[in-house]
């Protein structure tokens, strides 16, 4: 079929307006910011960002240096990710072995450890699987054993990648079939394991965020291994095609006396939940 | 650019390798479409024709309600479907959160709308002395509407793909009644999500294209299907 335009149809004033139009909005929601201030783009966890410790930080900064944070929030493997594209022009994650491999592969040119806060393994108020007073890989083997449900994140994530060392430490994973896989973020997993009465491994801010909400309560929470640093990285001007000015300026900002001092009294239900790891004492 | 390549590369060799995960989540993502879709279509067809044969106050209104069912956001169908199915949820005692089922139900409440009004439309577009000239023959309401439905099929295959094109490509049910557990509610979409978030992209890439050439070629099937119709009905 053919279509004919009638003549006439569309003014050749409306199509240069529209054009006009297309392009003025192109322009302010690219890079550039209105004010004309630099713009930084950083790739994070949804962690940081749901916690809200982000929006204490990062206003602060952008103050300080006259600048737009644009954050972008998505798992791990997507903020590396975003970061070896050159999408991003600084990465704040908590994966450390992807971290030394992403700075390794020549995608980040300086990396700062910033914080830590804690996971915590959960599970149904009763704890069928009597795993409480137990470290948590231990835990996980006897959950394991005992074939109680368990609901993994299954998506590369810090959480999952921790949840895998656990595995390994005790052998690998046995397989049964009450060990799901939800391929979601931490608070719909969360909901999950809750919905199904299951052990889950967890960030602690997420748990604090939604606990009143869920059944679940704290099983495992002790023990180094359940630390959950977070860095900050700088990524290779050549990657970003861009200036690694703003980038350090923030790695300088987060690991700062100030910063570092409201990650410490950051709070979530009167629960401290990220320790500084760069503060003088 | 590159992106583009790498996911189109990643898709062929997804099929040609036939990956266990995504051919189970292609079947899975068809399967649960496929029931929606039919439940939804022998609840709405009968529905549509009538809302269009037999005039009563309120029609209009309930008409216009179903046209404007048809923009649900599948993220409300799938927190309601949550709210129904959760454990503590008027329905929570089916045990159905987090199973396919549960996803085909909420997908048949998406596809209901969507059957309904075109099939309203279609019928209420025929020419008006279809049904005069049926009534005058005699024929009882019920056989007249049956008439009325196979006058106007072809519509109603369009009606029945469109539905399923939105069931199958939805998120927001499958991710929140489904759960995106692996080897039990993983769909291509939620698998598609689940690729993105974690930084994947052509993995992703290759499974939505997968899914858009399913979609394809069920289209084709239903053209085939009609067509053939067609010809028998000379």
């Amino acid at each position: 079929m053919k279509i004919h335009w009638p003549k006439g149809a569309v003014p050749g004033r409306v199509v240069v307006v529209c054009g006009v139009l297309c392009l003025v909005l192109t322009m302010a929601c690219g890079a550039a910011d209105p004010k004309g201030r630099a713009v930084l783009r950083l790739a994070t966890t949804t962690s940081t960002r749901d916690s809200g410790l982000l929006e204490v930080l990062v206003p602060l900064f952008e103050d300080q240096e006259h600048c737009r944070v644009d954050v972008v929030a998505v798992g791990t493997g997507a903020a590396l990710r975003l970061g070896e594209g050159g999408d991003a022009e600084a990465v704040l994650v908590h994966a450390e072995a992807a971290e030394l491999q992403f700075m390794d592969s020549g995608f980040g040119v300086r990396r700062e450890p910033v914080m830590y806060n804690r996971f915590v393994l959960l599970g149904p108020p009763d704890d069928p699987a009597h795993v409480a007073r137990l470290r948590a890989a231990s835990a996980l083997r006897r959950i394991a054993e005992g074939r109680f449900r368990f609901v993994s994140r299954g998506d590369d994530s810090g959480t999952h990648k921790r949840e895998q060392y656990f595995w390994e430490q005790v052998g690998g994973r046995p397989r049964w079939p009450d060990y799901v896989e939800s391929g979601r973020g931490m608070g719909a997993t969360l909901i999950m394991a809750d919905e199904l009465d299951a052990y889950v491994l967890s960030d602690e801010g997420t748990w604090r965020r939604m606990a009143e909400r869920l059944s679940l309560r704290e099983i495992v929470v002790e023990g180094e291994e359940m630390r959950n640093p977070y860095s900050v990285m700088v990524v290779a001007p050549d990657r970003t095609g861009r200036d690694r000015r703003l980038a350090d300026l923030f790695a300088d900002f987060l690991i700062s006396e100030k910063a570092q001092r409201l990650i410490q009294d950051f709070t979530v239900g009167g629960r401290h939940l990220f320790h500084p790891l760069r503060l003088k004492r | 650019m590159d992106l583009i390549a790498h996911g189109l590369c990643e898709a062929g060799r997804l099929i040609a390798s036939g990956d266990a995960l995504v051919f189970a989540a292609a079947g899975r993502s068809l399967a649960i479409s496929v029931a929606a879709v039919l439940v939804a279509g022998a609840l709405a067809v009968p529905l549509g024709v009538f809302l269009a044969d037999k005039a009563f106050p309120g029609r209009a209104l309930l008409v216009l309600t179903l046209r404007g069912g048809m923009g649900m956001p599948t993220v409300l169908v799938g927190l309601l479907g949550f709210a129904l199915f959760s454990r503590r949820g008027p329905l929570g005692g089916l045990d159905l959160l987090y199973t396919p089922e549960a996803v085909a139900i909420c997908e048949t409440l998406l596809a209901f709308p969507i059957v309904v009004s075109w099939t309203h439309a279609a019928v209420s577009g025929l020419d008006p002395r279809y049904a005069e000239t049926s009534r005058t023959l005699g024929a009882r309401s019920l056989r007249r509407r049956w008439t009325l439905a196979k006058e106007v099929r072809l519509s109603l295959v369009l009606a029945l793909l469109t539905a399923f094109a939105r069931c199958f490509s939805e998120l927001g049910i499958a991710m929140m009644v489904g759960g995106n557990i692996k080897h039990r509610t993983r769909t291509l979409a939620t698998a598609t999500a689940l690729e993105t978030s974690r930084g994947e992209f052509a993995r992703g890439l290759a499974m939505s294209l997968i899914l858009l050439v399913i979609a394809l070629l069920v289209a084709l099937v239903a053209a085939a299907l009609t067509r053939v119709r067609e010809r028998e009905a000379r």
